[in-house]
């Protein structure tokens, strides 16, 4: 059990940079999600604190020591990859005692506590098979039991569930959630699936390109997102970006008037599809020419009168088209309307 | 995927059957046919003799030392090119820069044919010439191939597991190479350092290969060998370095006793046949596929 802290670390390959400085304190237990897609750099950044990349720059600190030069080993923590790493020529027992037969713990308390965390992933059925004779989500489980026999101070996960069928995704998420809060453990978990980290985190880190564009609890991230890049991001589907110039009395949307906080300046207006409403009086008019009925709501794909930019709505209910094209009059809350920097992207 | 009818399977297997039988079959039936007989000495006629000549071999004591001595060669040539080999080859894995030139580099011995490997140690080693011989001297070892048998053995051996390195390098470096990363960094990150992590993950991972290497090796220095000890020390002295192959060579050819030596060929493969057997049956059952 251990804070982290990670201070204006970076990362260089060569002449590229791929992290650029990225700040984060990680409290004692806490669950933090690092998020972002493809390529952003959370592997990396993950690998900087396990001990596997070196550091270019700043320092990661592992409770209140300095671990920048430390062994994978010698840091006090454990991993679950991707593809599991497990040891292809041991039995689950051995995978999941490797560590503690390395740490010279006697062998009946190997035992012991590999039975205990056998029964906790319910795999002691399989203590004696090799990893190859098990299905994705017993392999998990063995990277799993591995990682919390060694009790260490600092859990990380690289995209663990990546390759689990979307059914046991949500159930391990859930186990694995629970675990951590259970034992009450450090955890970082990379992943670049929003819902996976919208659910189990208890803050957040949202990269992009290098950088961690914002640090939050997942209903700050989603309710006031920092850059244009999270907003859109977080949440699906995701925000509708528009054009705007912001007026005393609220945004102007092409002819379109939108009532909501003053400002001035031309700015980016982000509004959430799932804050639109049908609104015979609303200011949005819309033409709507896909509907993607989900059951519960509809997406409306179309375009806002006057502007031609791609604009997705979430109606409550079942809609179904009628013609080609249908028209649509909507409402937002002005408190729902997020105002972003036409150039930094940045929250207004 | 299987075939109807049985003409196209027979076609398809026809050419291998066919150098089988031509270059395998076809000699050892010789060789069982003549290790029967004993020829005269003017090759005119053959006189039937049953396993006289097994008889008379098992109990030659020359033979019987050929045998060990062929133990202790395969084993050492074995050793000897196997365990650098696998040295190498975890050096070149971890190296990041020039890890190119170092593995060509590696493995230029394998293109030097075996007979000019031995030349070359021949030159080296020579008693009187050598540059080897000569540095041993003046260290105040006194080095004579020629008389010793000691000295012969290691110098057969080391001229014949040399090129052999390069090739069994190239095998363990492959393995190596294919060993997934993030298994390795798992077991770094259990606090196994590199040594502790070589012997219980890498190594164990490289079992088929090694495996592979072993039997390969063994059958190189039971038969390939020939051409070293040929021009290193033909045998000698005093049949220290005559291995079984050797044997066969040297009684049939040079001391025209054909039956003897087409016995000796037909306990030769029997050997290897037991030997390959026995490495499937005991060494693969500890191999991780
Ligand atoms: N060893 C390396 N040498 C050079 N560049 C690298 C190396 N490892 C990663 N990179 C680069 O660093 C960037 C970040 O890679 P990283 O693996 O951290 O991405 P990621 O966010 O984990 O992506 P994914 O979701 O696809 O796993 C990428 O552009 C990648 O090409
Ligand atoms: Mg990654």
């Amino acid at each position: 059990m251990a804070t982290v802290d990670l201070i204006d670390v970076r990362k260089r390959f060569g002449a590229t940079e791929v992290i650029k400085g990225v700040n984060l304190t990680v409290a004692d237990g806490e669950f933090i999600v690092i998020v972002g897609p493809s390529g952003c750099g959370k592997s990396t950044l993950l690998r900087m604190v396990a001990g596997l990349e070196t550091v270019s720059d700043g320092e990661v600190r592992i409770g209140d020591r300095r671990v920048n030069d430390l062994e994978p080993m010698d840091r006090d923590i454990s991993m679950v990859f991707q593809n599991y790493a497990l040891y292809p020529h041991m039995s689950v027992r051995q995978n999941i005692g490797y560590g503690l037969k390395i740490a010279k713990m006697p062998k009946d308390q190997i035992a012991a506590k590999v039975a205990e965390a056998a029964a906790l992933l319910q795999l002691t059925d399989y203590l004696d098979r090799r990893p190859r004779d098990l299905s994705g989500g017993q392999r998990q489980r063995v990277a799993m039991g591995r990682a919390i026999v060694r009790e260490p101070s600092v859990f990380l996960f690289d995209e663990p569930l990546s390759n689990l069928d979307a059914k046991l995704r949500v159930q391990m998420r859930l186990e694995i959630k629970e675990l951590q809060a259970k034992l009450g453990i450090t955890a970082l978990y990379v992943t670049h699936d929003q819902v996976e980290a919208m659910t189990m985190a208890d803050r957040m880190v949202v990269m992009h390109a290098g950088v961690a564009e914002q640090i939050g609890t997942p209903l700050e991230v989603y309710e006031s997102p920092a850059t244009v890049f999270v907003a859109q991001f977080i949440g699906s589907p995701s925000m509708n970006i528009l054009e705007a110039t912001r007026t005393a009395g609220g945004a102007q949307l092409g002819d379109m008037m939108l009532p909501g906080p003053g400002g001035s300046g031309s700015v980016q207006l982000g509004i959430r599809p799932e804050h639109l409403s049908r609104d015979e009086a609303g200011p949005l008019q819309m033409h709507v020419n896909l509907a993607e009925p989900l059951g519960a709501n509809t997406l409306l794909h179309g375009w806002l009168a006057g502007t031609q930019l791609p604009f997705t709505a979430s109606v409550p209910g079942v809609w179904r088209m009628t013609g080609g094209t249908e028209e649509l009059q909507l409402s937002v809350d002005p408190e729902h309307l997020h105002f972003f920097d036409k150039t930094t992207g940045r929250r207004l | 995927m299987t075939f109807k009818g049985w003409i196209l399977p027979l076609l398809l297997i026809a050419p291998q059957v066919l150098i089988s039988a031509v270059f395998f079959f076809y000699p050892a039936g010789q060789a069982i046919w003549q290790s029967l007989f004993i020829p005269d000495p003017f090759g005119l006629s053959m006189q039937w003799v049953g396993l006289g000549n097994f008889e008379y071999l098992l109990g030659n004591k020359y033979y019987l030392a050929s045998f060990w001595t062929t133990a202790v060669f395969s084993t050492l040539v074995t050793v000897t090119s196997m365990v650098p080999a696998l040295f190498l080859a975890v050096i070149a894995d971890r190296l990041i820069k020039g890890a190119g030139t170092y593995r060509t580099l590696l493995i230029w011995p394998y293109a030097v044919a075996p007979a000019v490997a031995g030349v070359l140690w021949l030159f080296m080693f020579n008693t009187r010439v050598g540059i080897v011989s000569w540095y041993l001297g003046l260290l105040g070892y006194d080095w004579n191939h020629v008389l010793d048998g000691t000295q012969a053995m290691g110098l057969v051996v080391v001229a014949s597991s040399w090129g052999r390195i390069s090739y069994n390098f190239l095998f363990f470096y492959a393995a190596l190479q294919s060993v997934p990363k993030s298994v390795i960094e798992a077991a770094a990150i259990d606090g196994a350092r590199f040594w502790r992590r070589f012997w219980t993950i890498v190594l164990p991972l490289l079992s088929p290969t090694t495996f592979f290497l072993l039997v390969v090796n063994i059958i190189y220095a039971f038969f390939e060998t020939f051409g070293v000890i040929h021009t290193i020390t033909g045998g000698g002295p005093q049949q220290a370095t005559t291995i079984l192959v050797y044997k066969v060579y040297a009684d049939g050819f040079v001391g025209q006793d054909l039956g003897s030596s087409a016995a000796q060929s037909v306990i030769l493969l029997v050997v290897v046949g037991l030997l390959t057997v026995l490495q499937f049956k005991f060494v693969e059952k500890r191999v991780h596929y």
